[in-house]
């Protein structure tokens, strides 16, 4: 038994602590920052605060709860989310399950099929995309967020693939018992897909809430933008003409930033452990077959 | 007697005329599909057609069919165009750069944490390594931009340890190239070993008891069993990737980069980013984006069709 032989005992200890520092390295960044919008503003400009917060207050986050830019973009925000997702669940798990049939049930199936796969390989691009959101008068809409990305190609796949897992027993049971397609998906086939829902429900909310660019482009009021559109503004783009010269003012102050950043970042922080079971069957079912 | 039979028929192993008709309907099936196919007909095929902007000198004022046409000019100026030619290979080099990293790191850390025993710290390495992939390149970028910065922390700690001078990793050409690598491989290495820790689970334990019996070590097991059943999930990664060659992640480079370091940070989709919005030079950066998407094209139908001769890969 190699696992009893010393020098695998020595590699072991070895690789364990490797690995712990590793996965602790990718936590430690956020763990900063959360210690520094937890400190009090001077010593956190001084960058004296590094892992624990120096003068511990709440001020920052008093503050950026009492800013009217954050909180309206933060509403935008759920918004889009909430309803982008659902949306495009409907849309693409119904999608999927037609597509999931075999052709000798529903002929059209690989014609579809192509039909989808080809704008994954190929688009019109960003000026094209514009001027179409343009045409139609999205401009400034929160529509012209939830929209253009309802239908995401590669969801669709993982969903079908997962689809054509289930047992064809299940569905024959169904239909004798005089279930109808519509009754047989709900019934049937979403119970039984909680993993790869959950996989595909997590990638959705994740992307709407981290989806920045739409909003730069698409959206010119301030209080219309979105939260992570509003992040970009005054982390990246120090462009601050959308905004309230009182934000403007706030934002010399590191802890604030920390504190906005760590904000934006938070329902992911709070959402992910939940579902993060459920994606490695999700995406290794959807995705890889044998 | 008679009576008898029609029942019997009726419960036969094969579904009676009623119910197949009802598992077909196909019109039901076409109605499921028809909301994500319209959608996808405006948002993804409409735009399609204004790749002819390329060809024109679009007008916004003039629209699609009063503009002027000019054949290839756009495409003409952008290869007589040196600054085209360094952003097209600073794409490449930042592309292939994190292709190999996140295929290498992923692979070798799926090795290491396949000999971890305890399943809770498995568990728990494996969690938190994920948890990057799902943070925006926006607060990403504002972390780093913070913690990189030349009083930052990172540079603290060099400072005194090192005793070196502060590094400006995102204001110098050089070091913004490391810096843009080395975070995105720190961002996805984790959440790139999914797919090897799903081929290490798909290996069959009798091999290794075999390999046991045989005198094998750990070592030799992870050579001649491990690593090899590891090889054809790599190859399949490695060739999918080709056809990214010509994306090299705009999010990420979009929120760090700089006017400062154009000349070795700029890549196609930020180029063109500025030059079709920003100073609205629509029907060039048309002409760049339809250069790209040609390329790329033919890069992904050539890497599927390697993947799938190589490795008996389909997308579905």
């Amino acid at each position: 038994m190699y696992h009893k032989t010393m020098p695998y005992r020595i590699f072991s200890i070895f690789n364990n602590v490797l690995l712990t520092i590793l996965s602790l390295l990718c936590l430690l960044p956020l763990y900063h920052l959360l210690m520094v919008s937890l400190s009090a503003s001077a010593p956190a400009n001084a960058g004296l605060v590094t892992f624990w917060p120096i003068g511990f207050t709440l001020e920052a986050y008093a503050k950026t709860f009492v800013n009217t830019n954050f909180l309206s973009s933060l509403w935008v925000s759920i918004q889009r989310t909430v309803l982008g997702t659902g949306l495009a669940l409907i849309v693409n798990t119904i999608a999927a399950y037609a597509l999931s049939k075999e052709t000798r049930v529903f002929r059209a199936r690989n014609i579809y099929l192509w039909y989808f796969v080809i704008t994954m390989l190929f688009s019109g691009g960003l000026i094209p995309g514009y001027i179409l959101i343009l045409k139609l008068g999205l401009m400034n809409t929160l529509l012209a967020l939830i929209l253009p990305g309802l239908v995401a190609v590669f969801n669709i796949i993982l969903l079908l693939n997962f689809f054509r897992t289930v047992p064809k027993d299940l569905e024959e049971a169904a239909f004798i018992d005089g279930a109808g397609h519509l009754q047989t998906f709900i019934k049937i086939y979403l119970p039984v897909s909680v993993p790869v829902i959950a996989t595909v429900s997590l990638f959705m909310m994740v992307g709407h809430w981290n989806s920045y660019f739409d909003g730069i482009i698409y959206i010119r009021d301030a209080e219309k933008l979105p939260l992570a559109t509003f992040m970009q503004t005054i982390i990246v783009q120090a462009d601050m003409s959308k905004l309230d010269p009182e934000v403007v003012a706030n934002l010399s102050q590191r802890t604030i930033r920390a504190s906005q950043i760590f904000i934006s970042a938070l329902p992911i922080l709070l959402v992910y452990p939940f579902l993060q079971r459920y994606f490695v069957t999700g995406i290794v079912v959807g995705a890889v077959k044998e | 007697m008679e009576a008898n039979r029609v029942p019997q028929a009726d419960i036969g192993s094969k579904p009676n005329r009623k119910t197949k008709k009802r598992y077909k309907q196909p019109w039901i099936l076409h109605l499921m599909v028809l909301p994500a196919a319209i959608m996808v007909f405006i948002f993804s095929y409409i735009p399609m057609s204004g790749i002819l902007m390329a060809f024109q000198d679009y007008k916004p004022a003039l629209g699609f069919f009063d503009s002027e046409w000019v054949g290839l000019k756009h495409f003409r100026y952008m290869w007589e165009n040196d600054y085209f030619l360094q952003i097209t290979w600073n794409t490449l080099f930042f592309a292939c750069s994190k292709i190999i990293m996140n295929l290498i790191i992923p692979f070798v850390f799926a090795l290491l944490l396949n000999e971890v025993r305890k399943i809770a710290l498995k568990r728990t390495i494996q969690t938190l390594v994920y948890l990057p992939h799902f943070l925006s390149w926006v607060t990403l970028s504002g972390i780093l931009i913070d913690i990189l910065a030349q009083t930052g922390i990172i540079n603290q700690f060099l400072v005194s340890v090192f005793g070196i001078k502060p590094i400006f990793f995102l204001g110098d050409g050089s070091w913004f190239r490391f810096t843009i690598i080395a975070s995105d491989v720190w961002k996805e290495f984790g959440f790139n070993t999914i797919i090897f820790l799903a081929a290490l689970s798909g290996i069959n334990p009798a091999l290794y008891e075999a390999a046991e019996v045989d005198g094998a070590g750990r070592w030799k097991q992870t050579m001649y069993i491990t690593i090899p059943a590891l090889i054809p999930i790599g190859i399949v990664i490695a060739t999918l990737a080709l056809g990214n060659v010509l994306n090299a992640n705009f999010d990420q480079i979009f929120n760090l980069y700089s006017p400062l370091i154009y000349q070795q940070g700029d890549i196609i989709d930020t180029f063109v980013y500025r030059e079709g919005l920003l100073s609205g030079q629509f029907s060039f950066a048309t002409a760049v984006n339809l250069f790209k998407s040609v390329i790329s094209l033919i890069l992904i139908v050539i890497s599927y069709r390697l993947a799938y001769r190589f490795a008996g890969y389909r997308i579905f």
